[in-house]
Protein backbone atom coordinates (compact mmCIF):
# COMPACT_ATOMS: atom_id res chain seq x y z
CA UNK A 1 0.00 0.00 0.00
CA UNK A 2 2.72 2.31 0.50
CA UNK A 3 4.61 1.35 -2.04
CA UNK A 4 1.65 2.13 -4.57
CA UNK A 5 0.75 5.55 -2.56
CA UNK A 6 4.47 6.39 -3.54
CA UNK A 7 4.32 5.42 -7.11
CA UNK A 8 0.92 7.29 -7.23
CA UNK A 9 2.35 10.54 -6.29
CA UNK A 10 5.59 10.26 -8.08
CA UNK A 11 3.42 9.33 -11.53
CA UNK A 12 3.21 12.94 -12.34
CA UNK A 13 6.86 13.68 -12.76
CA UNK A 14 7.81 10.48 -14.11
CA UNK A 15 5.13 10.41 -17.16
CA UNK A 16 6.20 14.18 -17.52
CA UNK A 17 9.94 14.44 -17.27
CA UNK A 18 10.48 10.91 -18.08
CA UNK A 19 12.68 8.23 -15.80
CA UNK A 20 15.91 9.54 -17.79
CA UNK A 21 15.90 13.22 -16.91
CA UNK A 22 16.48 12.48 -13.19
CA UNK A 23 19.39 10.71 -14.26
CA UNK A 24 20.86 12.87 -17.01
CA UNK A 25 19.86 16.13 -15.92
CA UNK A 26 23.34 17.89 -14.09
CA UNK A 27 21.71 19.00 -10.99
CA UNK A 28 18.83 19.36 -8.81
CA UNK A 29 17.13 22.60 -9.53
CA UNK A 30 13.43 21.80 -9.34
CA UNK A 31 12.33 25.53 -8.47
CA UNK A 32 13.94 26.89 -11.06
CA UNK A 33 11.04 28.29 -13.14
CA UNK A 34 12.63 28.97 -16.49
CA UNK A 35 14.69 25.65 -16.07
CA UNK A 36 14.16 22.87 -14.03
CA UNK A 37 16.28 20.63 -13.69
CA UNK A 38 16.24 17.03 -11.63
CA UNK A 39 19.50 15.39 -11.51
CA UNK A 40 19.85 13.35 -8.25
CA UNK A 41 22.84 11.71 -9.78
CA UNK A 42 25.16 13.66 -7.43
CA UNK A 43 22.61 13.21 -4.27
CA UNK A 44 22.60 9.05 -5.10
CA UNK A 45 26.35 9.17 -5.53
CA UNK A 46 26.19 11.04 -2.10
CA UNK A 47 23.88 8.44 -0.67
CA UNK A 48 26.15 5.30 -1.80
CA UNK A 49 29.63 6.81 -0.66
CA UNK A 50 28.29 7.42 2.41
CA UNK A 51 27.19 3.91 2.78
CA UNK A 52 29.97 2.64 1.20
CA UNK A 53 32.10 4.22 3.56
CA UNK A 54 30.04 3.29 7.13
CA UNK A 55 29.73 -0.52 5.94
CA UNK A 56 33.83 0.12 5.16
CA UNK A 57 34.58 1.68 8.51
CA UNK A 58 31.96 -0.57 10.23
CA UNK A 59 33.27 -3.76 8.67
CA UNK A 60 36.42 -5.15 10.33
CA UNK A 61 34.97 -3.91 13.64
CA UNK A 62 31.96 -5.55 13.63
CA UNK A 63 33.07 -9.10 12.61
CA UNK A 64 35.91 -8.77 15.08
CA UNK A 65 33.38 -7.84 17.90
CA UNK A 66 31.69 -11.10 16.80
CA UNK A 67 34.87 -12.73 16.80
CA UNK A 68 35.33 -11.69 20.20
CA UNK A 69 32.29 -12.48 21.62
CA UNK A 70 32.14 -15.82 20.74
CA UNK A 71 35.93 -17.02 20.70
CA UNK A 72 38.19 -14.72 22.18
CA UNK A 73 36.32 -12.89 25.48
CA UNK A 74 35.93 -14.70 29.07
CA UNK A 75 32.39 -15.53 29.26
CA UNK A 76 31.33 -12.66 31.77
CA UNK A 77 32.95 -9.81 29.18
CA UNK A 78 31.35 -11.50 26.30
CA UNK A 79 27.67 -10.90 28.00
CA UNK A 80 28.71 -7.34 28.71
CA UNK A 81 30.14 -6.71 25.89
CA UNK A 82 26.89 -8.04 23.80
CA UNK A 83 24.35 -5.66 25.74
CA UNK A 84 26.60 -3.26 25.19
CA UNK A 85 25.86 -3.22 21.41
CA UNK A 86 22.43 -4.31 22.12
CA UNK A 87 22.04 -0.83 23.84
CA UNK A 88 24.39 1.18 20.84
CA UNK A 89 21.32 -0.01 18.51
CA UNK A 90 19.20 1.35 20.86
CA UNK A 91 20.51 4.79 20.70
CA UNK A 92 18.03 7.00 18.39
CA UNK A 93 19.16 8.44 15.29
CA UNK A 94 18.40 11.92 15.83
CA UNK A 95 21.11 11.51 19.56
CA UNK A 96 24.02 10.04 16.86
CA UNK A 97 23.16 12.69 14.67
CA UNK A 98 23.48 15.29 17.67
CA UNK A 99 26.34 14.21 19.01
CA UNK A 100 28.09 13.76 15.82
CA UNK A 101 27.06 17.73 15.22
CA UNK A 102 28.39 18.91 18.41
CA UNK A 103 31.36 16.47 19.26
CA UNK A 104 32.70 14.93 15.37
CA UNK A 105 32.06 17.86 13.30
CA UNK A 106 33.99 20.64 15.37
CA UNK A 107 36.88 17.67 15.62
CA UNK A 108 36.72 17.50 11.69
CA UNK A 109 36.42 21.47 11.11
CA UNK A 110 39.77 21.47 13.02
CA UNK A 111 41.18 19.20 10.78
CA UNK A 112 39.36 20.50 7.20
CA UNK A 113 36.61 22.90 7.18
CA UNK A 114 33.66 23.09 7.26
CA UNK A 115 33.61 19.54 9.22
CA UNK A 116 29.94 19.07 8.00
CA UNK A 117 31.38 16.35 5.89
CA UNK A 118 30.91 13.12 4.16
CA UNK A 119 33.32 11.78 6.62
CA UNK A 120 31.03 12.82 9.45
CA UNK A 121 28.47 11.40 7.75
CA UNK A 122 31.01 8.36 7.05
CA UNK A 123 31.34 7.86 11.26
CA UNK A 124 27.83 8.33 12.47
CA UNK A 125 26.72 5.56 10.34
CA UNK A 126 29.64 3.45 10.52
CA UNK A 127 28.54 3.45 14.69
CA UNK A 128 24.98 3.08 13.84
CA UNK A 129 25.07 -0.14 11.62
CA UNK A 130 28.23 -1.46 13.68
CA UNK A 131 25.43 -3.46 16.02
CA UNK A 132 23.93 -4.78 13.45
CA UNK A 133 27.01 -6.09 11.65
CA UNK A 134 28.20 -7.13 14.85
CA UNK A 135 24.69 -9.51 15.79
CA UNK A 136 24.44 -11.14 12.60
CA UNK A 137 27.83 -12.30 12.14
CA UNK A 138 27.31 -13.54 15.45
CA UNK A 139 24.59 -15.44 14.88
CA UNK A 140 26.25 -16.54 11.58
CA UNK A 141 29.33 -17.92 13.16
CA UNK A 142 27.04 -19.28 15.98
CA UNK A 143 25.40 -21.53 13.15
CA UNK A 144 28.48 -23.31 11.90
CA UNK A 145 28.34 -26.63 13.51
CA UNK A 146 30.27 -27.43 16.65
CA UNK A 147 31.63 -30.43 15.71
CA UNK A 148 34.11 -28.74 13.02
CA UNK A 149 35.98 -27.08 15.44
CA UNK A 150 35.90 -29.36 17.45
CA UNK A 151 37.38 -31.66 14.91
CA UNK A 152 39.72 -28.93 13.75
CA UNK A 153 41.22 -28.42 17.32
CA UNK A 154 41.27 -33.09 17.53
CA UNK A 155 43.69 -32.56 14.53
CA UNK A 156 45.78 -30.06 16.38
CA UNK A 157 44.72 -26.93 14.56
CA UNK A 158 45.49 -23.43 16.61
CA UNK A 159 42.61 -21.43 17.49
CA UNK A 160 43.16 -18.70 14.37
CA UNK A 161 44.02 -21.28 12.16
CA UNK A 162 39.97 -23.04 13.17
CA UNK A 163 38.50 -19.69 13.13
CA UNK A 164 40.10 -18.73 9.74
CA UNK A 165 40.12 -21.94 7.81
CA UNK A 166 36.59 -23.43 9.42
CA UNK A 167 34.48 -20.86 10.99
CA UNK A 168 34.83 -17.68 9.02
CA UNK A 169 33.85 -19.69 5.93
CA UNK A 170 31.27 -21.49 6.80
CA UNK A 171 29.94 -18.34 7.95
CA UNK A 172 30.40 -16.28 5.17
CA UNK A 173 27.36 -16.28 3.61
CA UNK A 174 25.93 -14.99 6.93
CA UNK A 175 28.10 -11.97 7.70
CA UNK A 176 27.76 -10.77 4.05
CA UNK A 177 23.71 -11.10 4.36
CA UNK A 178 24.61 -8.77 7.40
CA UNK A 179 26.51 -6.23 5.65
CA UNK A 180 23.97 -5.65 3.36
CA UNK A 181 20.92 -5.52 5.73
CA UNK A 182 23.66 -3.02 7.35
CA UNK A 183 24.21 -0.98 4.35
CA UNK A 184 20.01 -1.14 3.89
CA UNK A 185 19.77 0.73 7.12
CA UNK A 186 22.27 3.06 6.34
CA UNK A 187 20.86 4.11 2.67
CA UNK A 188 17.76 4.29 4.42
CA UNK A 189 19.40 6.76 7.27
CA UNK A 190 17.73 10.66 7.36
CA UNK A 191 18.31 12.42 10.61
CA UNK A 192 21.68 11.80 11.36
CA UNK A 193 22.72 12.60 8.04
CA UNK A 194 20.69 15.50 7.45
CA UNK A 195 22.83 16.88 11.06
CA UNK A 196 26.34 16.34 10.27
CA UNK A 197 26.70 15.55 6.12
CA UNK A 198 26.43 19.31 5.30
CA UNK A 199 23.77 18.94 2.49
CA UNK A 200 25.48 20.78 -0.26
CA UNK A 201 24.15 18.91 -3.51
CA UNK A 202 27.52 18.11 -5.17
CA UNK A 203 29.59 15.34 -6.12
CA UNK A 204 32.38 15.18 -3.55
CA UNK A 205 36.18 15.38 -4.06
CA UNK A 206 37.46 14.37 -0.91
CA UNK A 207 35.92 13.23 2.15
CA UNK A 208 35.99 16.87 4.07
CA UNK A 209 33.26 18.02 1.15
CA UNK A 210 29.83 18.77 2.35
CA UNK A 211 27.33 16.03 0.97
CA UNK A 212 23.67 15.88 0.34
CA UNK A 213 21.65 12.34 0.35
CA UNK A 214 18.63 11.32 -1.03
CA UNK A 215 17.51 11.08 2.53
CA UNK A 216 18.17 14.31 3.32
CA UNK A 217 16.98 15.72 0.33
CA UNK A 218 13.65 14.21 1.07
CA UNK A 219 13.85 15.79 4.53
CA UNK A 220 14.94 18.86 3.57
CA UNK A 221 12.84 20.04 0.89
CA UNK A 222 9.24 18.05 1.65
CA UNK A 223 8.40 20.95 4.20
CA UNK A 224 7.71 23.57 1.30
CA UNK A 225 7.39 21.77 -2.22
CA UNK A 226 4.91 21.99 -4.55
CA UNK A 227 3.22 20.32 -7.45
CA UNK A 228 5.83 18.91 -9.81
CA UNK A 229 8.91 19.69 -7.34
CA UNK A 230 7.21 17.40 -4.39
CA UNK A 231 6.25 14.54 -7.31
CA UNK A 232 9.83 14.75 -7.72
CA UNK A 233 10.56 14.29 -4.52
CA UNK A 234 8.58 11.34 -4.46
CA UNK A 235 10.83 10.18 -7.38
CA UNK A 236 13.52 10.46 -5.09
CA UNK A 237 12.03 8.20 -2.80
CA UNK A 238 11.00 5.62 -5.41
CA UNK A 239 14.51 5.41 -5.98
CA UNK A 240 15.64 4.80 -2.43
CA UNK A 241 12.78 1.89 -1.92
CA UNK A 242 14.00 0.15 -4.94
CA UNK A 243 17.95 0.25 -3.54
CA UNK A 244 16.78 -0.88 -0.12
CA UNK A 245 14.77 -3.66 -1.61
CA UNK A 246 17.23 -5.17 -4.06
CA UNK A 247 19.84 -4.65 -0.86
CA UNK A 248 17.26 -6.64 0.99
CA UNK A 249 16.46 -9.18 -1.67
CA UNK A 250 20.62 -9.88 -2.09
CA UNK A 251 20.66 -9.87 1.34
CA UNK A 252 17.85 -12.43 2.17
CA UNK A 253 19.37 -14.66 -0.89
CA UNK A 254 22.51 -15.41 0.35
CA UNK A 255 20.67 -16.42 3.59
CA UNK A 256 18.86 -18.71 2.08
CA UNK A 257 21.64 -20.56 -0.50
CA UNK A 258 23.32 -20.04 3.27
CA UNK A 259 20.80 -22.74 4.67
CA UNK A 260 21.06 -24.70 1.59
CA UNK A 261 24.63 -25.22 1.36
CA UNK B 1 45.57 -25.48 23.53
CA UNK B 2 48.55 -24.77 24.31
CA UNK B 3 50.03 -24.15 20.98
CA UNK B 4 47.44 -22.17 19.90
CA UNK B 5 48.59 -19.45 22.50
CA UNK B 6 52.10 -19.90 21.49
CA UNK B 7 51.37 -18.91 17.94
CA UNK B 8 51.91 -15.21 17.30
CA UNK B 9 49.40 -14.60 14.64
CA UNK B 10 46.49 -15.75 17.34
CA UNK B 11 48.21 -13.15 19.65
CA UNK B 12 47.73 -10.46 17.07
CA UNK B 13 43.96 -11.45 16.16
CA UNK B 14 43.41 -11.64 19.74
CA UNK B 15 44.67 -8.21 20.72
CA UNK B 16 42.99 -7.06 17.60
CA UNK B 17 39.74 -8.18 19.31
CA UNK B 18 40.18 -6.74 22.53
CA UNK B 19 40.72 -3.08 20.45
CA UNK B 20 37.86 -3.80 18.36
CA UNK B 21 35.66 -4.22 22.05
CA UNK B 22 37.96 -0.98 23.12
CA UNK B 23 36.57 1.07 20.13
CA UNK B 24 33.26 -0.22 20.41
CA UNK B 25 32.87 0.18 24.09
CA UNK B 26 34.68 3.52 24.23
CA UNK B 27 32.62 5.22 21.21
CA UNK B 28 29.46 4.33 23.25
CA UNK B 29 30.37 5.69 26.56
CA UNK B 30 31.77 8.77 25.22
CA UNK B 31 28.44 9.24 23.41
CA UNK B 32 26.71 8.92 26.66
CA UNK B 33 29.55 10.76 28.80
CA UNK B 34 28.92 13.55 26.42
CA UNK B 35 25.15 13.56 26.44
CA UNK B 36 25.05 12.80 30.16
CA UNK B 37 27.49 15.81 31.61
CA UNK B 38 26.20 18.11 29.40
CA UNK B 39 22.45 17.06 29.68
CA UNK B 40 21.76 16.19 33.37
CA UNK B 41 22.21 19.02 35.44
CA UNK B 42 19.53 21.12 32.96
CA UNK B 43 16.92 18.70 34.38
CA UNK B 44 14.62 19.88 36.22
CA UNK B 45 11.15 19.50 37.41
CA UNK B 46 10.70 22.91 35.81
CA UNK B 47 12.29 22.13 33.06
CA UNK B 48 10.22 19.11 32.84
CA UNK B 49 6.99 21.67 32.98
CA UNK B 50 6.77 24.49 31.56
CA UNK B 51 6.14 25.35 28.03
CA UNK B 52 8.99 26.19 25.63
CA UNK B 53 9.75 29.84 25.02
CA UNK B 54 11.93 31.40 22.39
CA UNK B 55 11.73 28.55 19.75
CA UNK B 56 13.16 26.54 22.67
CA UNK B 57 15.97 28.50 24.01
CA UNK B 58 14.22 29.40 27.35
CA UNK B 59 11.80 27.02 29.42
CA UNK B 60 11.10 23.91 29.33
CA UNK B 61 9.22 20.79 27.39
CA UNK B 62 6.29 20.46 29.35
CA UNK B 63 4.19 20.44 26.24
CA UNK B 64 6.93 18.51 24.26
CA UNK B 65 6.29 15.83 26.94
CA UNK B 66 2.70 15.97 26.23
CA UNK B 67 2.68 15.53 22.38
CA UNK B 68 5.62 12.69 22.56
CA UNK B 69 2.89 10.85 24.71
CA UNK B 70 -0.17 11.28 22.80
CA UNK B 71 1.56 10.61 19.44
CA UNK B 72 3.18 7.24 21.09
CA UNK B 73 -0.41 6.88 22.59
CA UNK B 74 -2.24 7.02 19.41
CA UNK B 75 0.42 5.01 17.67
CA UNK B 76 0.24 1.83 20.48
CA UNK B 77 -3.47 2.25 20.21
CA UNK B 78 -3.57 1.48 16.60
CA UNK B 79 -0.66 -0.86 16.19
CA UNK B 80 -0.82 -3.30 19.20
CA UNK B 81 -4.83 -4.39 18.24
CA UNK B 82 -3.72 -4.62 14.63
CA UNK B 83 -0.91 -6.17 15.01
CA UNK B 84 -1.86 -8.76 18.09
CA UNK B 85 -5.07 -9.41 15.64
CA UNK B 86 -2.69 -10.19 12.26
CA UNK B 87 -0.21 -12.17 14.11
CA UNK B 88 -3.20 -14.55 15.79
CA UNK B 89 -4.76 -14.89 12.45
CA UNK B 90 -1.16 -15.91 11.20
CA UNK B 91 -0.03 -18.33 13.92
CA UNK B 92 -3.86 -19.90 14.30
CA UNK B 93 -6.27 -19.82 11.65
CA UNK B 94 -3.83 -20.13 8.65
CA UNK B 95 -1.44 -23.33 8.13
CA UNK B 96 1.78 -21.61 8.12
CA UNK B 97 2.80 -22.91 4.86
CA UNK B 98 -0.23 -21.04 2.60
CA UNK B 99 -0.04 -18.87 -0.23
CA UNK B 100 -1.99 -16.31 2.04
CA UNK B 101 0.15 -17.03 4.69
CA UNK B 102 3.60 -16.77 2.47
CA UNK B 103 1.85 -13.37 1.37
CA UNK B 104 1.61 -11.72 4.49
CA UNK B 105 4.44 -12.45 6.02
CA UNK B 106 6.25 -10.96 2.86
CA UNK B 107 4.58 -8.14 3.37
CA UNK B 108 5.21 -7.81 6.80
CA UNK B 109 9.20 -8.26 6.03
CA UNK B 110 8.93 -6.05 3.44
CA UNK B 111 7.13 -3.25 5.86
CA UNK B 112 9.71 -4.10 8.16
CA UNK B 113 12.23 -2.80 5.76
CA UNK B 114 11.00 0.70 4.48
CA UNK B 115 13.29 3.59 5.92
CA UNK B 116 11.16 5.48 7.97
CA UNK B 117 11.74 8.54 5.57
CA UNK B 118 9.05 6.74 2.99
CA UNK B 119 6.98 6.44 6.23
CA UNK B 120 7.06 10.08 6.51
CA UNK B 121 6.13 10.67 2.53
CA UNK B 122 3.16 8.21 2.84
CA UNK B 123 2.16 9.38 6.06
CA UNK B 124 2.12 12.76 4.36
CA UNK B 125 -0.01 12.17 1.60
CA UNK B 126 -2.23 9.59 2.74
CA UNK B 127 -3.44 10.60 6.13
CA UNK B 128 -2.15 14.31 6.32
CA UNK B 129 -3.55 14.82 2.71
CA UNK B 130 -6.57 12.59 1.68
CA UNK B 131 -8.30 11.79 5.31
CA UNK B 132 -8.13 15.67 6.00
CA UNK B 133 -6.07 15.39 9.32
CA UNK B 134 -3.63 18.10 8.32
CA UNK B 135 -0.18 18.18 10.17
CA UNK B 136 -2.05 16.66 13.76
CA UNK B 137 -0.78 14.43 16.13
CA UNK B 138 -3.49 11.70 14.91
CA UNK B 139 -1.34 11.47 11.58
CA UNK B 140 1.91 11.45 13.40
CA UNK B 141 0.76 9.23 15.23
CA UNK B 142 -0.88 6.56 12.87
CA UNK B 143 2.28 7.03 10.36
CA UNK B 144 4.12 5.78 13.32
CA UNK B 145 1.65 2.62 13.89
CA UNK B 146 2.59 1.77 10.32
CA UNK B 147 5.91 1.47 11.14
CA UNK B 148 5.78 -0.47 14.19
CA UNK B 149 3.69 -3.14 13.27
CA UNK B 150 5.91 -5.11 11.99
CA UNK B 151 7.18 -5.34 14.86
CA UNK B 152 4.27 -6.11 17.15
CA UNK B 153 3.38 -8.52 14.00
CA UNK B 154 6.33 -10.57 14.20
CA UNK B 155 7.06 -10.32 18.00
CA UNK B 156 3.93 -11.80 19.22
CA UNK B 157 4.10 -14.27 16.35
CA UNK B 158 6.79 -15.60 17.92
CA UNK B 159 5.37 -15.44 21.13
CA UNK B 160 1.99 -17.73 19.88
CA UNK B 161 4.30 -20.02 18.16
CA UNK B 162 6.23 -20.72 20.87
CA UNK B 163 3.33 -21.90 23.01
CA UNK B 164 3.44 -26.25 22.79
CA UNK B 165 1.08 -27.74 20.09
CA UNK B 166 -0.24 -29.73 23.18
CA UNK B 167 -2.03 -26.85 24.59
CA UNK B 168 -3.93 -27.15 21.34
CA UNK B 169 -4.71 -30.33 20.88
CA UNK B 170 -5.56 -30.88 24.99
CA UNK B 171 -7.92 -27.58 24.18
CA UNK B 172 -9.16 -28.97 21.04
CA UNK B 173 -9.74 -32.96 22.77
CA UNK B 174 -11.48 -30.87 26.14
CA UNK B 175 -14.62 -28.96 23.42
CA UNK B 176 -13.28 -25.69 24.01
CA UNK B 177 -13.42 -23.11 21.22
CA UNK B 178 -11.14 -21.50 19.32
CA UNK B 179 -11.75 -18.06 20.97
CA UNK B 180 -11.85 -19.28 24.45
CA UNK B 181 -8.74 -21.88 23.57
CA UNK B 182 -6.74 -18.25 22.29
CA UNK B 183 -8.37 -16.42 25.26
CA UNK B 184 -7.41 -18.85 27.82
CA UNK B 185 -4.55 -20.63 27.27
CA UNK B 186 -2.79 -19.31 23.90
CA UNK B 187 -2.56 -15.45 25.06
CA UNK B 188 -1.58 -15.78 28.33
CA UNK B 189 1.16 -18.41 26.82
CA UNK B 190 2.39 -15.99 24.48
CA UNK B 191 1.83 -12.55 26.65
CA UNK B 192 6.04 -12.31 26.59
CA UNK B 193 6.06 -12.19 23.04
CA UNK B 194 3.33 -8.96 23.14
CA UNK B 195 4.98 -7.33 25.94
CA UNK B 196 8.34 -7.87 24.15
CA UNK B 197 6.71 -6.32 21.01
CA UNK B 198 5.25 -3.57 23.08
CA UNK B 199 8.22 -2.32 24.47
CA UNK B 200 10.22 -2.84 20.85
CA UNK B 201 7.85 -0.39 19.27
CA UNK B 202 7.61 1.99 21.90
CA UNK B 203 11.36 2.32 21.91
CA UNK B 204 11.14 2.81 18.13
CA UNK B 205 8.74 5.30 18.33
CA UNK B 206 9.83 7.38 20.47
CA UNK B 207 13.31 7.35 18.83
CA UNK B 208 11.47 8.37 15.13
CA UNK B 209 12.28 11.45 13.94
CA UNK B 210 12.02 11.73 9.69
CA UNK B 211 8.67 10.18 9.82
CA UNK B 212 7.39 12.64 11.68
CA UNK B 213 8.50 15.92 10.60
CA UNK B 214 5.94 16.07 7.31
CA UNK B 215 3.02 14.31 9.50
CA UNK B 216 2.85 16.03 12.74
CA UNK B 217 4.86 19.08 12.69
CA UNK B 218 6.54 21.39 15.08
CA UNK B 219 4.09 23.40 16.99
CA UNK B 220 5.46 23.55 20.79
CA UNK B 221 2.06 24.70 21.70
CA UNK B 222 0.13 22.76 24.26
CA UNK B 223 -1.82 20.57 22.05
CA UNK B 224 -5.79 20.93 22.79
CA UNK B 225 -6.95 18.02 21.07
CA UNK B 226 -5.83 14.63 18.77
CA UNK B 227 -5.73 17.07 15.61
CA UNK B 228 -3.90 19.58 16.86
CA UNK B 229 -0.01 19.86 15.59
CA UNK B 230 2.69 19.03 17.73
CA UNK B 231 6.33 17.97 18.35
CA UNK B 232 7.72 15.10 19.72
CA UNK B 233 11.41 14.97 21.70
CA UNK B 234 13.15 13.62 18.79
CA UNK B 235 11.51 16.17 16.71
CA UNK B 236 12.22 18.49 19.30
CA UNK B 237 16.30 17.66 19.42
CA UNK B 238 16.63 18.09 15.64
CA UNK B 239 14.62 21.69 15.39
CA UNK B 240 16.71 22.41 18.57
CA UNK B 241 19.88 21.50 17.42
CA UNK B 242 20.00 22.44 13.53
CA UNK B 243 17.64 25.48 13.45
CA UNK B 244 18.01 27.01 16.49
CA UNK B 245 21.60 28.88 17.14
CA UNK B 246 21.68 28.38 20.95
CA UNK B 247 19.48 26.01 21.09
CA UNK B 248 22.06 23.40 22.06
CA UNK B 249 21.92 23.63 26.18
CA UNK B 250 18.53 22.68 25.98
CA UNK B 251 19.02 20.23 23.04
CA UNK B 252 21.87 18.01 25.32
CA UNK B 253 18.99 18.22 28.06
CA UNK B 254 16.04 17.05 25.95
CA UNK B 255 18.65 14.21 24.40
CA UNK B 256 19.72 13.47 27.85
CA UNK B 257 16.10 12.58 28.41
CA UNK B 258 15.54 10.39 25.48
CA UNK B 259 18.85 8.52 25.69
CA UNK B 260 17.62 7.70 29.73
CA UNK B 261 14.43 6.95 28.49
CA UNK B 262 15.18 4.46 25.56
CA UNK B 263 18.17 2.91 27.46
CA UNK B 264 15.99 2.03 30.65
CA UNK B 265 13.00 0.51 28.03
CA UNK B 266 15.78 -1.43 26.12
CA UNK B 267 17.75 -3.16 29.20
CA UNK B 268 13.45 -4.14 30.20
CA UNK B 269 13.54 -5.56 27.00
CA UNK B 270 16.66 -7.60 27.31
CA UNK B 271 16.41 -8.67 30.83
CA UNK B 272 12.40 -9.35 30.52
CA UNK B 273 13.50 -11.82 27.72
CA UNK B 274 16.15 -13.27 29.35
CA UNK B 275 14.71 -14.38 32.24
CA UNK B 276 11.64 -15.53 30.22
CA UNK B 277 14.32 -18.15 28.00
CA UNK B 278 15.60 -19.38 31.25
CA UNK B 279 12.01 -19.67 33.05
CA UNK B 280 11.13 -21.78 29.79
CA UNK B 281 14.76 -24.14 30.13
CA UNK B 282 13.94 -25.08 33.50
CA UNK B 283 10.21 -25.86 32.27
Amino acid sequence: MILVFVMREATPALTRLGIGRFFTDPDWRPTDDNEASYGVGAMLVGSLLVTAGAVVVAGVPGVLSALFIRYYAPRSVAIVYRRIIELLAGIPSVVFGFWGLVVLVPIINRLAPPGQSLLAGILVLSLMILPTIAVTAESALRSVPRAYSNAAAALGMGRWATIWNITLPGARRGIASGFLLAAARAIGETMAVVMVCGNIIQVPNSPFDPVRTVTANIAMEMGDAQAEHRSALFVTGLVLMLLVAALLIAAGGRRRSDAHG
Amino acid sequence: MADSRSSSIDRVVTAMCWAACAVVCGAFGCILIEIIHAGYAEISWKFLTERPRDAGRAGGIGTVLVSTSLVLGVCLAVSIPVGVGAATWLSEFTTSGSRRARLVTGCVDLLASVPSIIFGLFGMVFFSRMLDLGLSILSGGLTLACMVLPVVIQTTYAGLRSAPDELRLGAAALGLSRTSTLWHLLFPAATHGVVAGLLLSLGRAMAETAALIFTSGYATRMPESLLDSGRTLSVHIYDLALNVTGGESRAYASACLLLGTLLVINLTTSTLAEVWLRKRQVA
